[in-house]
């Protein structure tokens, strides 16, 4: 009980996880069809980038530009297993390196490169799902917040970093598959990925593996490391002062966020089926914070709910207006920013504030020589 | 890597290729310029800065159509008078995009990313919907084209002297009007205490929206002379963004002379090794020199020696 105390502060807290959670657990699997399912596991596994970016972003104040990195670096660990897997030496006994992937071939690479040998290795790859993703955010987190880099300057050298990450994968195509990606995944240890059985396991273990990283989130966020946070957030010098040190907190967080991303991207690959650099860059980096803020910043709940919600009205826009819908998504963003800063969730929280409001406002109009008693009776 | 070049082919190779690094650097410079105004002295990360440099762009290939169908007697002189335009439509935009959203955001300078980032895809769309996806290039007077002849094979194009030129002039001119106007002396009170600024009564406010409109024309002057070395598309401006910044970063956030220094330095690493290492991996290199060096040493190479706030 004081577990779960820990999990969920408030009533509402609890009861907005479980409603979220019966959505992706039963509703959508029994509402929608396989091809449909599919997309939103495809969405929900953004969700990982954005229970990491309530993190690191709405409780810990550090804004990164780079997640796209993590996912991406993620994603291409799984996707260079998948890839090894696809191509052994009897599918691919008519190029003229058979058992190296074809792009490889294409390429006039005779051998598999050395960093490609350790991923015919399951195990390793679950490991560097994590640790690759985590290793590069510790570096970075830690060369920057030790000499006090945050903010402004962090979220730009962050971007600079997922423009380089993903020039380099374009720009390395016999080694990363290029602009292409590593495409034509088809086996995991020999279970057929692509069909719609496997989708709708893949599917449920997305699903799980989300909603455990949110229960972990919420741990972090209302243990006594989560107040900590949210003081480095707030009064980075008091927190200093009281013997914390915060380039750690931070190093951590940006260290935690990163895996998530990866554990994203690894879910991502399994249920799309390939990987490439236009999903690491500076755009798609950007356009996963957005899904974080429409969701709301500070709610693990509400950040999910942005991942769904943007990407399910992005497929219906851009199908049917695909002018329209660059208006309307920078539009959102920019009221979003502006008179929403706490997103969705923190319209929801301040429901009652609104309302009141609302009231208050319509009162105001009301005409004064309104002849019901009622209207005259507050001027008193 | 030069090895399979003779001393004269290299010092060639160098000669021109750091002569296209110089029009790069132009650009770059001046989108710095820009930036370092808007980002280094109030702190507010414009990322539709690009998208300010491609409405200049665009105006001046308007002004061009506008010449060709009406004067075209006016031709060889209408660049210099679009410049102009370029610079008032940019400012003007400026101003009213820091009356209607960026006034609001001061105090929420990660804000400010996210609102632009909104702005700029806004901002793309409109370039889309009104001069098509295709990259335009305006019609440019005669006395443009050509190339000076040094010496046997080494050109030197006419129009990357003329952009260098007015990049130089422009930098000299924000200098000028810096650290000699009475504008500039506000400008610069208010970074280093805006409280006491006020106190003081300097009309803060008035500052911020003349100092971010500046910022949005020069971009529109950037937009100007990227046409005469590129056609422009919806997304030319969001293709510099990332290099834009780092110039600003790299050169020390608000020091002008630090900003001139990096853009110098980015433009001719990325132009040199370009022409050595195949395809993007020049880019990549110089990116990832500036991102350690950043990482490194984040104050820049000329951190300005005043404290803030």
């Amino acid at each position: 009980m004081a577990f779960f105390r820990t999990l969920f502060k408030t009533r509402g807290e609890a009861v907005s996880f479980a409603c979220f959670a019966l959505l992706i657990l039963v509703i959508l699997p029994l509402a929608l069809p396989v091809f449909r399912l599919n997309l939103v596991g495809k969405y929900l596994s953004y969700g990982f980038v954005g229970i990491g970016l309530v993190l690191l972003w709405g409780r810990c104040g550090i804004l990164s530009l780079g997640q796209g990195v993590f996912f991406g670096l993620g994603g291409y660990c799984m996707a260079m297993f998948l890839k090894l897997e696809a191509s052994d030496p009897v599918t691919t006994a008519i190029q003229s390196t058979p058992g190296i992937p074809d792009f490889m071939d294409w390429n006039q690479l005779t051998a598999l490169p050395k960093f490609w040998e350790p991923f015919h290795s399951f195990p390793f790859t679950v490991l560097a799902i994590f640790v690759v993703p985590g290793l590069v955010a510790f570096l970075i987190g830690w060369a920057m917040f030790r000499r006090r880099v945050g903010g402004v300057y962090f979220a730009i050298i962050t971007q600079a970093i997922a423009l380089i990450l993903s020039l380099g994968i374009d720009g390395n195509q016999g080694y990363t598959g290029g602009r292409n990606g590593i495409t034509d995944l088809r086996t995991l240890m020999g279970w057929d990925i692509r069909s719609e059985h496997a989708q709708q396991v893949l599917y449920f273990i997305c699903v799980l593996l989300l909603l455990g990283s949110a229960l972990f989130a919420k741990y972090i966020i209302n243990t006594r490391f989560g107040r900590v946070l949210m003081a480095v957030r707030d009064q980075e010098e008091r927190v200093r002062f009281s013997g914390y040190d915060v380039a750690m907190i931070r190093t951590f967080t940006f260290t935690v966020a990163a895996m998530l991303a990866g554990l994203g991207g690894a879910l991502f690959v399994l249920q799309v089926g390939f990987m490439s650099p236009s999903l690491i860059g500076i755009v798609p980096s950007i356009e996963l914070v957005i899904f974080a803020a429409v969701g709301g910043r500070l709610s693990v709940v509400g950040a999910m709910v942005g991942c769904l919600l943007v990407n399910f009205s992005k497929s219906a826009f851009s199908e049917a207006y695909p002018d329209l819908w660059l208006y309307l998504m920078g539009g959102t963003f920019i009221a979003v920013v502006m008179f929403f800063p706490d997103g969705l969730a923190g319209l929801f929280t301040k429901w009652g504030t609104i309302k009141n409001r609302a009231a208050a406002l319509l009162a105001r109009f009301r005409p004064a020589s309104a002849t019901t008693p009622n209207a005259s009776q507050p001027a008193k | 890597m030069f090895s399979e070049y003779t001393t004269e082919e290299l010092q060639n190779i160098f000669m021109m290729q750091g002569f296209s690094g110089l029009s790069l650097f132009s650009v770059l410079l001046l989108m710095g310029l820009g930036l370092a105004l808007i980002f280094g002295q109030m702190g507010v990360i414009n990322m539709a800065h690009g998208e300010f440099m491609a409405l200049g762009a665009y105006t001046v290939y308007f002004c061009s159509t506008l010449t060709e169908q009406y004067a075209p007697a006016f031709g060889p002189y209408y660049f210099i008078c679009a410049i102009g335009i370029a610079f008032l439509v940019c400012a003007l935009v400026g101003a009213l995009v820091e009356f209607l959203m960026i006034r609001h955001l001061y105090h929420r300078p990660l804000d400010t990313l996210l609102a632009t980032w909104g702005l700029s895809l806004i901002m793309q769309q409109t370039y889309r919907s009104l001069f098509g996806a295709r990259e335009v290039t305006p019609t440019l007077p005669e006395w443009l084209m050509g190339s000076f002849n040094l010496k046997e094979g080494l050109d030197i194009p006419i129009n990357g002297v003329f952009v260098l030129c007015l990049a130089l002039l422009v930098t000299f001119v924000m200098i000028l009007f810096m650290y000699k106007s009475k504008f500039g002396l506000r400008l610069r009170a208010t970074v280093q205490n805006r409280k006491m600024s006020s106190a003081v009564g300097i009309n803060t406010g008035k500052v911020d929206r003349v100092a971010f409109s500046l910022g949005c024309g020069i971009a529109g002057i950037a937009g100007a002379a990227f046409t005469t070395i590129g056609s422009t598309g919806p997304d030319s401006g969001s293709r510099y963004i990332v290099d834009a910044f780092l110039v600003v970063v790299f050169g020390g956030a608000a020091n002008m002379l630090g900003c001139v220094a990096s853009a110098f330095g980015i433009a001719q690493a990325q132009s040199i090794l370009e022409f050595f290492l195949e395809g993007t991996k020049g880019k990549v290199a110089t990116l990832l020199v500036i991102v350690v060096a950043l990482m490194l040493r984040p104050q820049g190479l000329f951190p300005s020696k005043v404290r803030g706030h």
